[in-house]
């Protein structure tokens, strides 16, 4: 061990950082991709319990007789590496393979700057929640891509689809969380949790509930899920964007991005909306007592909640029609959140509740 | 050093990106040069320590302007040769806007030499300093009447495209979504009662 420390000490102070900081971004990025992996056994286990089925029960890890299927994503993964990559004859070949890639790097790029707990954020940006919403909309590139490079009717409908349904959503998704920067006062993902800090009812979720319900909605649209999924529409256009996508080209388009995705939004519901990595027993218990510590583990919890959600809705709405997505998103949630600005920038004038501080 | 390597690394590919933007035959790919020039100049925003500008470039050009614009070229069929017919007709226009352009930044490249030093380093900036605070601060007071003014043109731009486009076809048929939605049970289904017929 202290061999290692003085090969450590060695190395120039820049390059330390270096290495930590690259450590910290892979530590970050498996985290995330290995959560997607088990992600997708849980949605399966979650929706066939609710359906009274059992879902994956067949493969163990290591030969264990316990936790059957637990090494189903394992699997899965292995099986779609070794597929063969598919290239249509007359596809776009070099959009065709960019395609993933866009989509899998905007999905881990965003990450950066998430806040995990007090101490630990990669980058502590001062425009983070401007960033967050940059990269996410940057992800619809990968799928309009794929639907075009592929070169066939099916593909490129999903890719209209998905483009339509996700300029709608970024909007009322990018009205909501100006009213989360309006009642944090900044920009930076850590000051907004730490704006709502002092107890549960502090939380956004309370005075900005509609807001967060708005959110949560249009995260589910972006990330192109149930009950907003016509996207791929398996009875409609057989699976939309990637039917054309096979092996390890269509886990990198298709399941990692859109599961990444998937946690993503629900991580940032949490930390903007439900307090992040703050303790709910805040201002409850005593600030000594343990439950009351800000850390991970309430983070953790929060985007469980909202995970479970995303399948929850998943297993119990029929997908909707496509225009009424659009009216939706156009009709409804635009005005909604527009009516709730403008009462929020009344309570702000007025000095009620949390922002009575304002100067 | 370090930055001035990252400006020119940038720099070369904004151009690269641009020239890509003109010569590609696909207009798709000719749409995806312009999204990585956008981003290429947004990083030398970055660079400037302008990233609110910097970010909005990338949320707004490339997340919402380009997505609509590969959004209609997808759709068109683009027929390139009809296209290069007319390159010789604009093709003195286009030089003079050319020349036009290359003349002034000549000159602005040129001006440093006329004892006016453009190239000085901008003074660091203050621990805590926010780009957005800033920009807030002088958009909602000095510039306050502009910033609405501007804002009063994009809503009235928004709605004459819809104005101008709006087709009311006689005997259209669509469907009312709010009377879709606002359907009753009682107004679709009835429930008979029906007397259970004795078995034989």
């Amino acid at each position: 061990m202290s061999t290692i420390l003085a090969y450590w000490n060695q190395i120039p102070l820049y390059l330390q950082h270096l290495i930590i900081v690259f450590a910290e971004i892979v530590g970050v990025m498996m985290t995330v991709v290995v959560s997607v992996a088990f992600l997708t056994l849980i949605e399966r286990k979650i929706i066939g319990w609710m359906q009274i089925r059992i879902g994956p029960n067949q493969i163990r890890m290591f030969g264990l007789p316990f936790l059957k299927g637990v090494a189903q994503p394992f699997a899965d993964v292995i099986k779609l590496l070794l597929k063969e990559v598919l290239l249509p004859a007359k596809a776009d070949k070099v959009v065709f393979l960019l395609a993933p890639l866009i989509a899998l790097t905007t999905a881990l790029a965003v990450w950066a700057v998430v806040p995990f707990s007090p101490v630990f954020v990669l980058a502590d940006v001062d425009a983070g929640l401007l960033f967050v919403l940059a990269m996410t909309s940057l992800g619809v590139y990968g799928i309009i891509l794929a639907g075009w490079a592929s070169n066939s009717k099916y593909a490129m409908l999903g890719a209209m689809r998905s483009a339509a349904q996700i300029v709608a959503y970024e909007i009322a998704m990018g009205f909501a969380l100006v009213g989360v920067l309006m009642a944090a006062g900044s920009l930076n993902l850590s000051d907004i949790v730490r704006a709502q800090s002092g107890s549960m009812l502090t939380w956004n979720m309370v005075l900005l509930f509609p807001l967060m319900i708005i959110y949560f909605i249009s995260g589910i649209a972006e990330t192109n899920r149930a009950p907003f999924d016509v996207v791929e529409g398996e009875s409609e256009i057989v699976a939309g964007f990637h039917v054309e996508y096979s092996g390890a080209s269509f886990a990198t388009l298709f399941a990692l991005p859109e599961y990444a995705n998937m946690i993503l939004v629900a991580t940032l519901a949490a930390v903007l909306f439900m307090g992040g990595w703050l303790s709910p027993f805040q201002g409850l218990l005593s600030d000594t007592s343990l439950l009351a510590q800000p850390s991970f583990l309430w983070l953790f919890v929060k985007i469980c909640w909202f995970l479970f959600c995303f399948l929850w809705f998943r297993a119990t709405f029929p997908r909707y029609r496509y225009d009424q997505i659009m009216r939706l998103g156009w009709k409804v949630f635009i005005p909604l959140t527009l009516v709730w600005l403008i009462v929020e920038c009344g309570m702000v004038w007025m000095r009620i509740g949390p922002w009575s501080h304002f100067g | 050093m370090l930055t001035t390597i990252l400006f020119y690394v940038f720099a070369t590919m904004l151009v690269g990106a641009s020239i890509g933007v003109v010569l590609s035959r696909n207009p798709v790919h000719a749409a995806l040069f312009l999204v990585l020039a956008f981003f290429e100049s947004a990083a030398l925003w970055l660079l400037l320590e302008a990233e609110f500008l910097g970010i909005v470039l990338v949320l707004v050009y490339v997340g919402a302007v380009m997505v609509l614009f590969l959004f209609v070229i997808m759709m068109l069929d683009v027929n390139v040769e009809e296209m290069r017919a007319g390159l010789t007709r604009y093709a003195p226009l286009g030089a003079l806007v050319a020349g036009i352009m290359i003349s002034e930044i000549a000159y602005v490249v040129w001006a440093r030499h006329l004892g006016l030093n453009l190239a000085i380093e901008a003074p660091p900036l203050p621990e805590h300093y926010s780009n957005v605070h800033e920009l807030g601060a002088v958009l909602y007071t000095d510039y306050m009447l502009p910033f609405q003014l501007a804002a009063v043109v994009l809503l009235i731009a928004i709605v004459a495209a819809i104005a101008l486009t709006m087709r009311h076809r006689p005997g259209h048929k669509k469907q009312d979504v709010s009377a879709q939605v606002a359907v009753r049970r009682n107004d679709r289904l009835r429930i008979i009662k029906v007397d259970s017929e004795n078995y034989p």
